[in-house]
């Protein structure tokens, strides 16, 4: 018994000692999570060494284990054990549930002005805006460009320095790129793709946000609350991607694992992709030789390209404790500069948010990055209810088109009713 | 229904089959041979396919050829080297293993106490057991999820990302304790008197003569808790989301990302998380079929 | 129980062996019955509870909502179409087709298997090999058997002469195709129970059966079906319940595991699962798994009904 009194006196002694040496640490920590992303991981990690030159007072834990598939279910374990970041990296496309759910807190004022963010960043930052507040602003921005394989296109006797202008253009390189095995022209049986319409990669933007653009048509009503786009220019730029799979067979989903992963294996001549691809080809097949140009003109002449955006927002937990708050907000400041947003780009390919990085005369003149950040320029992104859900409608549209033998047509307005539901639905839990 | 033990259940089932059945006899059974010749070349074909896939070097994999042209190890040591597979694997075995001897413990334990002993709130206790049967895991994923992301004994936070965490739910199985009463009941009553008289502690009763005595039963439960917790998929799934965390079903689904999907490392991680199970079934087959057929008779 | 005689003190030696008997059974169970109470029957309750709130675990306050989920679940369910409507009739579909599927398959392979002595080892253990392998690392072969262009299946109907298959990608052939792998996966299961049924009926009946000159068909139909009925129910409850539960094979075969293609494949879990884990809805997923509940304690009673109705 005196044995036991004695270790618990060592014990309580002990923890009291640790209690004050924390007291007495003024170190204020703060956690940061992001999804795992090889370069985005090595650039945060980066700005966060520097931020920690510049602020001994303040450390920032990096969280950046958890895949992405898991990302947001993480973030859900944490929350009702109060634990969890201060500052979180999330898709543009998920802050409404996030904030609808008070998980996010409004940027403060200081120093996230409404001006301050107008001036400083991209346009398409204004997705961020919701029931009149800002919740994030992000340090790198995407848009889509064109990828084309050079080899295939020397291979087919086209110039490999002159990628397609407009969309007839991509249309016939695709069908001159095709190649078939001894069976004729059938979906199974193409050796190389020309374009394979993989919706499950980054076709349906290109085809929600670029094409109906192009074809005059508009996607979503100005306050995007109505669904357009089963409209006559829906159906025909719809009509355009499915024609690819359906009439010219140039490639599809179904072979080789879809065409993100047969591009970068050297497989398919045209693909349409963001510009964090780049990463994952230098990685997966360094030799592949590619080149990227701005998104073809439609048939008005206009150039449009989708943008999308990963973002910072400080959270319910941040907000509860000042001196974190102060911490996160300082943190925050940090990694939305114009210097962040040049450190990015380099490690990452993503294009700096900020107005005056993004139109830096040596991103403009980069071969590779170069047509993304021109982009920038006319890049829009759809405001998101709940992006998951509304991507699901665009891949069964064309589904029902591919699969069920349904007319392009009939598929859009299919579609549009199921989106404009969601929409509704949404809206109305909100007046 | 007679009592089964797992020993005379199989043992002379070939004598039981061969009873003499004179005309079209011999018709019927070559007839069975072939049709289950078939049948075993159809279960065959995707460990085959699995495994000739393992050893295709990349260039080989979107080719209609069934065996490799040029075999070769490189899956084997990429997987080994670059995948976290290994710590995947690490982790199968780490939780398979703590469910499978909490499981062999409490399990028989409860059994044999439902089994040899008489106190109030017995039935009431062992009806609530089993009742739980009766509630579809699926249902428990969310309170468990909310449980474990704010536990009662907060050891470093959460659950989430724990062997603990995943390993929880399959601690105590009320099948388990069901099965191991059935057991219990043929431990005879005369052999725990006699302990008792000469001084044995009632755990000793239980550890000394009770377990030895169910050897057989124990070693088929905890096969079969080994086997599940293996292959354990949705609940490993939620509790962790930390790649050094992943379980091995967990780490193969991941595999496959939105750019990407490596099918010869796939087959790989297939093939090693599937193959010394195997081997372990063919050296264990017959507590496992016994087991299985016990399991089932009791329902 | 009877305790009769009278402890003389209160000390714990001194008890009577009945009352430290059940002292020490109570000790035992101690840690099984906390198990239970805080693992298996609290989240019970617990789930139930939380689908009468709008239960999200970002927010920081769950306003109760009594049984809008359900009400919300009811519209789902009667719309022209939606995702969880093709949840619930696909589950459906896979017990209505894989059940019989499964028994048929598993009873005529044991009833050959038991007619065999040669090799007759070595093809139980091959039968029973997929059961114990992982579902998603196997399923995750099948996709790739399924694969349209280079999977083995449309090599061998090349070979064949046969029109090529979309399998997977098809709406019609997905459902089938995913259930091609649970058969193949649970049949040897079924196969041992019923070896182990078929070793239950006494030996003497088909001795009389040869006696009286009953045909095959005459001795399977009046004996030996009749006669296997406990592990027949058995099964085809157990069977039931786990392709109500249908989940791992699922995500592992369809892209990014949606359930695709056009929901044909996705169930009730997945739906669970994407509800509550990805849109955080876990109010409206926790109506789900009752509903599932409720629908599994359904079969679980017909099933003791059948059970506990003798068989001569």
């Amino acid at each position: 018994m005196r044995k036991l009194l004695a270790i618990l006196a060592v014990a309580v002694i002990a923890l009291s000692l640790g209690a004050v040496a924390l007291a007495q640490d003024d170190v204020v920590e703060i956690e940061y999570w992001q999804y795992n992303f090889g370069a985005r991981v090595d650039a945060m990690n980066m700005l966060i060494e520097q931020f920690h030159e510049e602020n001994p007072g303040i450390r920032v834990v990096h969280n950046s284990d958890i895949p992405y598939a898991d990302f947001r279910t993480e973030i859900a374990a944490s929350a009702p054990a109060g634990v969890g970041p201060d500052i979180v990296t999330l898709y543009f496309g998920w802050i409404i549930a996030f904030v609808d759910a008070g998980y996010l807190v409004p940027l403060p004022e200081e120093p996230f002005s409404e001006a301050f963010i107008r001036e400083t960043f991209s346009p398409m930052v204004a997705n961020s805006k919701y029931l009149g507040e800002y919740w994030t602003v992000p340090t790198a921005v995407r848009s889509l460009a064109l990828f084309w394989n050079k080899d295939i296109f020397a291979e087919a006797g086209l110039d490999p320095e002159s990628p397609p202008q407009t969309l007839e253009e991509f249309q016939e390189i695709a069908l001159a790129t095709t190649q078939y095995g001894d069976g004729g022209q059938d979906v199974l049986n193409v050796t190389q793709q020309g374009f394979s319409p993989t919706m499950q990669g980054q076709i349906h933007h290109w085809f929600r946000d670029v094409l109906i653009r192009q074809y005059g048509g508009q996607s979503y009503s100005d306050d995007g609350r109505t669904v357009m786009y089963n409209s006559e220019a829906g159906c025909e730029a719809f009509r355009w991607v499915t024609e690819f799979e359906l009439e010219h067979v140039t490639g599809s989903f179904d072979i080789m694992d879809g065409s993100t992963n047969a591009f970068v294996n050297g497989d398919v001549a045209l693909h349409v992709d963001g510009s964090f691809r780049v990463g994952t080809i230098r990685n997966n097949n360094p030799d592949l030789n590619y080149g990227v140009a701005e998104l073809p003109v439609g048939p008005n002449g206009e150039n449009h390209t989708f943008g999308s955006y990963w973002t910072h927002g400080l959270t319910r937990r941040a907000a509860s404790d000042p001196a974190r708050m102060e911490a996160a907000i300082k943190f925050l400041e940090f990694i939305t500069t114009p210097e962040a947003g040049a450190l990015w780009v380099s490690i990452v390919g993503e294009l700096p948010a900020q107005l005056e990085s993004a139109s830096d005369e040596m991103l403009l003149a980069d071969p590779i990055l170069g047509p993304f950040s021109a982009g920038l320029e006319y890049a829009s992104a759809t405001f998101f209810v709940d992006e998951s859900a509304q991507r699901q409608v665009m891949l069964d549209a064309y589904d029902f088109v591919r699969l069920g033998g349904m007319d392009v047509c009939d598929a859009l307005d299919e579609a549009a009713a199921l989106e404009q539901e969601l929409l509704d639905d949404f809206w109305a839990e909100r007046e | 229904m007679q009592t089964v033990t797992p020993s005379n259940l199989f043992k002379d089932q070939a004598r039981a089959t061969a009873v003499g059945r004179g005309r079209g006899d011999k018709k019927y059974r070559i007839f069975s041979y072939l049709v289950l010749t078939l049948i075993v070349i159809t279960i065959t074909i995707p460990f085959m396919w699995m495994i000739s896939t393992s050893f295709k070097p990349e260039s080989e994999i979107l080719r209609r050829n069934l065996f490799p042209v040029k075999p070769t190890m490189d899956n084997y040591s990429e997987v080994i080297t670059e995948t976290e597979l290994p710590i995947w694997y690490k982790n199968s075995l780490i939780v398979a293993m703590i469910c499978t001897i909490s499981v062999a413990f409490f399990d028989s334990l409860a059994g044999f106490v439902f089994a040899k002993y008489q106190f109030p709130g017995k039935r009431f206790i062992f009806i609530a057991f089993l009742a739980s049967l009766m509630v579809p895991t699926e249902m428990l994923l969310i309170p468990w999820f909310i449980m474990s992301s704010n536990p009662p004994i907060p050891v470093g936070g959460t659950w989430v990302d724990t062997y603990w965490g995943i390993a929880f739910p399959g601690v105590i199985t009320a099948a388990g304790i069901f099965l191991m009463r059935q057991f219990m009941q043929g431990v005879p009553d005369e052999l725990l008197d006699a302990g008792r008289i000469d001084g044995v502690s009632e755990f000793g009763l239980y550890w000394r003569i009770a377990v030895p005595l169910s050897l057989p039963a124990i070693g088929a439960l905890s096969i079969f808790t080994f086997l599940g917790n293996w292959n354990a998929f949705i609940w490993p799934l939620i509790a962790t989301s930390r790649s050094e965390m992943f379980t091995l079903p967990v780490g193969i689904q991941q595999f496959s990302s939105e750019a990407d999907t490596p099918w010869n490392l796939i087959m790989t991680g297939a093939s090693l998380s599937v193959l010394p199970l195997m081997i372990v079934v063919i050296i264990f087959q017959r507590y496992i079929i016994e087991g299985i057929a016990l399991t089932g008779l009791k329902g | 129980m009877i305790v009769q005689s009278k402890p003389k003190r209160n000390g714990f030696f001194h008890w009577t062996v009945a009352r430290r008997k059940v002292l020490w059974a109570y000790i035992f169970l101690a840690i099984p019955i906390v198990f239970f109470a805080y693992i298996r029957i609290y989240p019970a309750f617990f789930a139930f509870q939380m689908s009468l709130y709008d239960y999200n675990p970002l927010a920081a306050e769950q306003p109760y909502v009594g049984l809008e989920n359900y009400e919300d679940l009811w519209k789902e369910l009667n719309k022209r179409r939606s995702v969880t409507k093709a949840a619930f009739q696909n589950t459906v579909n896979y017990v209505l087709l894989g059940v019989p599927i499964q028994l048929c398959l598993a009873l005529a392979v044991a009833l050959m298997l038991n007619e065999i002595r040669f090799l007759s080892t070595p093809y139980r253990i091959l039968f029973f090999l997929p059961y114990v392998t992982s579902t998603i690392a196997i399923a995750w072969v099948f996709r790739m058997l399924y694969q349209p262009q280079f999977g083995f299946f449309n090599v061998m109907l090349q070979l064949l002469s046969l029109p090529q298959q979309p399998f997977l990608n098809s709406p019609q052939q997905a459902l089938p195709s995913v259930l091609a792998l649970v058969v193949w996966q649970g049949m040897g299961f079924s196969v041992i129970i019923f070896l182990a049924g078929l070793k239950q009926i006494p030996r003497t009946y088909y001795e009389a059966a040869e006696v009286d000159g009953a045909s095959r068909w005459h001795t399977f139909r009046y004996i030996t079906l009749p006669l296997l009925n406990p592990s027949i129910v058995f099964l085809l409850v157990l069977q039931t319940i786990s392709f109500l539960r249908m989940f791992a094979p699922v995500v592992a075969m369809t892209v990014q595991g949606q359930g695709g293609p056009l929901d044909a494949t996705t169930t009730v879990v997945l739906r669970v699962y994407r509800e509550a884990f990805q849109s955080f809805n876990m109010g409206y997923a926790s109506a789900m798994t009752v509903v599932l509940f409720v629908v599994i304690l359904i079969v679980t009673i017909i099933q003791l009904r059948f059970t506990t109705r003798s068989i001569n």
